[in-house]
């Protein structure tokens, strides 16, 4: 049994399921993001685990034990939230210690404890600071040391980045995983935010609708999206739909024209949905051992370092971004141009 | 080429006519607070300064701190004392039940209705006070009341035979517990909806029971807000007087009907006694709503 097993769990609040039939094995030290859009049931998979929500089906172990009926002050789960929740009337040094001065650990220990963990999250000048004296990011800084001073068995962060402006945001979440690295508690990270689950995480859980879509390494999730939601969810993506011509060479047809995928999931003919990178797609003349689309520019964005184009075949629409190089000439809008791709770039989405 | 006269006029111009408009603006919005300011002065400021004086003044307008030495003495000290008990108590269990009622329509659970029906009658009955609401105890709670009526025929219980009368401590307790409960439940809600669900799951996860969150977290957030809530109560009841006076007339023998009694001008009135027994109602009021203030910016700052 994995370190937190989390088996056919379910939560329904009243007529509606909120999370559907979730099975997830997460090994000890490993950091695990929870990814999907408002309303994917993440939020309510996490707070089941913490014991905050009662699981309406399904089990929850801990490191072997069975938590589903445990309340969550008997879990020993560490908890950091969205808007730190510290405690106001507390100094820095009283947030850190709460859990500590519970559990009755004698005053000395209680003390080093919390130097420790104040060193650790380099605010040790702040100690007898309260919550609204420090800044957002300071202030998580704290609820982070709070959660982990009683040494806790799972770590649980929910979109504890999301109330952050975008520099801090960026440091502190490679602050999370340092220290998560440097202490190896297993932990689980909920967000929305691709960028922030792909640059953190062991492995990405994709949720939506309740249901996990696909768990893999942030490489898998992102090169080889399994379904249409993860394809789109997590970047920009291409979606054409296709037709099978010949599946044993694996050519295909997308508005008329033929392209070859390397690999079909399926057996049989008929309409496959496929997904593209913009990054696959190249301005070339056809090549050969390459796909090759003709397409007409309809729209071209200047970003400054790179240049998104949009670019139709007739039903499909496709966009993708060149790097920006001003010894190169643009094409306008009308203008007709290959566009060259790998036979490995076009992913076969499973049937929704 | 060299300027012109006429253009160097041209260029200061924008200047010149560019001042005028600040100062019109902050005119205009001090205008706006004028009959504020006017009321404030004519009816606030002027005689609270009047009766300061007055208060060390004899009826010839000479200085004397004899006034103020009644103070101390006899049935003046005894009506602070009631007033003090009458509006003690009447905060204390107002603040009492008052966050009760705040306490179970923010966090009980009960219907979603409620709260917003409790809210706009707490605005409505903590404004009602004076004659009318005299008169409505009078009526109901009353020696031939209705409810005292309902209660000897259908309960069996009459009131009146325990010693009970709405004429004393007790029942001018009860009658401005009529606005005091429901000025208590305005107060504290907003502190009550300021108690995040998080602080408690925060508790909880880091092996807290629902006696340690109330200890160690509700209780300090809580108490700024709900003393100063009471202090307030406890001003409010002070200062009140046509209550007192159209319940209990001169029966009960509190600071605000003595003063009246001082200035109304009938064979035993003495004006300079009334301005030194308002000087020592402003002098704890402003102790007592000090508190509120200074409770009360406590709170803003830790929830900011």
């Amino acid at each position: 049994m994995a370190f937190l097993d989390i088996a056919h769990v379910g939560k329904t609040f009243g007529a509606a399921s909120v999370v559907n039939d979730v099975n997830l094995a997460i090994e000890k030290g490993e950091f695990v993001t929870l990814l999907g859009p408002s309303g994917c049931g993440k939020t309510t998979l996490l707070r089941m685990i913490a014991g905050f929500e009662s699981a309406s089906s399904g089990s929850i172990h801990i490191d072997g034990h069975d938590v589903t009926l445990q309340r969550a002050r008997q879990r020993r789960v560490g908890m950091v939230f969205q808007s730190y929740a510290l405690f106001p009337t507390m100094t820095v040094a009283d947030n850190i210690a709460y859990g500590l001065k519970i559990a009755r650990e004698p005053k000395s220990a209680i003390a080093e404890r919390v130097e420790q963990m104040m060193k650790l999250i380099r605010l040790s000048q702040h100690a007898q600071h309260y919550p609204w004296q420090l800044s957002g990011g300071q202030q998580q800084r704290v609820a982070l040391a709070r959660a982990l001073a009683s040494s806790p068995r799972l770590l649980l962060l929910d979109e504890p980045l999301s109330a952050l402006d975008a520099k801090i945001r960026v440091a502190l979440r490679d602050e999370i995983r340092a220290l998560q690295r440097k202490l190896g508690i297993t932990t689980l990270f909920v967000t929305h935010d691709q960028e922030e689950a792909l640059s953190l995480s062991d492995r990405v859980v994709v949720m939506n609708e309740g249901r996990i879509e696909q768990v893999g390494t942030p490489f898998e999730i992102y090169n080889f999206p399994r379904t249409r939601f993860v394809a789109s969810f997590v970047g920009t993506l291409n979606i054409l739909n296709s037709r099978v011509l010949d599946e044993a060479s694996g050519l295909v047809e997308v508005d008329g024209q033929t392209v070859t995928v390397a690999r079909l999931r399926r057996s049989g003919h008929g309409e496959r949905t496929l997904a593209l990178r913009p990054e696959a797609v190249v301005l070339e003349s056809p090549l050969a051992g390459r796909n090759s689309l003709m397409a007409t520019i309809e729209e071209v964005n200047f970003l400054g370092s790179v240049v998104r184009l949009r670019a139709r075949l007739q039903e499909t629409v496709l966009s993708f971004d060149i790097f920006n190089d001003p010894g190169q000439t643009l094409p306008q809008r009308g203008s007709r141009v290959a566009l060259g791709f790998s036979h490995d770039n076009l992913l076969e989405l499973e049937a929704s | 080429m060299p300027p012109s006269p006429q253009s160097g006029a041209e260029t200061t111009l924008p200047s010149v006519t560019a001042v005028p408009g600040p100062r019109l603006a902050i005119r205009l919005d001090w205008l706006g607070i004028v009959p504020f300011m006017l009321f404030a002065l004519l009816f606030l400021l002027l005689p609270t300064a009047f009766l300061m004086v007055g208060a060390f003044q004899d009826a010839q307008g000479h200085f004397t701190l004899a006034k103020l030495g009644l103070l101390l003495q006899g049935n003046v000290l005894d009506a602070y004392l009631i007033s003090l008990e009458v509006s003690a108590a009447s905060a204390i269990v107002g603040a009492i039940a008052g966050f009760a009622l705040a306490w179970a329509v923010v966090h009980g659970g009960l219907p979603a209705w409620i709260r917003p029906s409790l809210l706009t009658f707490s605005g409505v009955a903590a404004n009602f006070a004076g004659v009318p609401l005299a008169f409505a105890f009078l009526c109901t709670l009353g020696r031939t009341g209705l409810v005292t009526l309902l209660l000897q025929h259908y309960a069996g219980i009459d009131p009146y035979s325990t010693g009970f009368t709405l004429l004393s401590f007790h029942g001018l307790v009860l009658t401005y517990l009529y606005f005091q409960i429901p000025l208590m439940v305005l107060i504290v809600t907003p502190a009550l909806e300021g108690l995040r669900k998080e602080w408690r799951e925060a508790s909880d996860s880091l092996g807290g029971t629902a006696l340690h969150y109330w200890i160690h977290v509700a209780l300090p957030v809580l108490a700024p807000s709900v003393l100063g809530a009471s202090l307030l109560l406890f001003a409010n009841a002070f200062g009140a007087v046509a209550t007192a006076y159209a319940l209990t007339g001169s029966s009960l023998n509190i600071v605000t009907i003595l003063l009246y009694a001082q200035i109304r001008g009938d064979v035993l009135h003495d004006p300079n006694l009334g301005y030194a027994l308002a000087l020592g109602m402003i002098v704890i009021t402003s102790l007592s709503s000090a508190g509120y203030l200074w409770l009360s910016a406590r709170t803003q700052r830790r929830r900011s």
